[in-house]
């Protein structure tokens, strides 16, 4: 199974899927800590991939999605954004919004 | 080697030369900036969509010379 495969599985086998430097307990980056903290607030379970042990997912997950940074958020299947508009969206209550159209809270 | 704040500038220009643009060096070290573009390309795009135009703008410099750029975008 070729990188783009593993990250298409992850993605669609994950309601919520972050993608990430670190984990949600040791982030290694202010922007993935960010994300994470903003997903903790809701409660909710998530799954998150740590893109520095993995450089094929780490660069394979740039071209899946055609977006150059990580993090990289999921909701089941789509790619909602990076570190600001998930920021930005929190901020407008859209996050919340996006959460229970998908029924994911 | 980091992306100077004019040529920054320079290429967010190239792409929308009616952009109104605010650009700070958060960290002084050419290499983490926050901008705020205001342009007519950007109406009716998704903020994913926006994005990704800058992303383009940049011409693969994001994520590689230039580490962090804070993006705020909107039409005019």
């Amino acid at each position: 199974m070729n990188i783009n495969e593993q990250i298409k599985n992850v993605i669609s086998q994950n309601d919520i899927c972050l993608f990430m430097k670190g984990t949600p307990e040791a982030p290694k980056c202010g922007f993935s800590l960010a994300v994470s903290n903003i997903l903790k607030t809701f409660n909710i379970k998530f799954h998150s991939v740590d893109v520095l042990a993995n450089d094929e997912i780490r660069n394979g997950i740039k071209v899946y999605s055609d977006w150059p940074t990580i993090p990289q958020l999921y909701l089941k299947g789509e790619f909602v954004g990076g570190c600001d508009i998930v920021k930005e969206m929190f901020e407008k209550g859209e996050l919340k919004e996006v959460l229970k159209k998908k029924s994911l809270i | 080697m980091p992306l100077t704040k004019n040529e920054l500038e320079k290429m967010i220009k190239e792409a929308f030369p009616d952009a109104i643009i605010v650009l700070e060096d958060s960290q002084g070290d050419n290499n983490h900036y926050s901008a705020r573009i205001c342009t007519e390309a950007f109406n009716g795009k998704t903020k994913i969509e926006q994005h990704k135009m800058v992303y383009k703008a940049l011409k693969g410099k994001m994520g590689n010379e230039l580490h962090a750029l804070q993006l705020e975008t909107m039409g005019k």
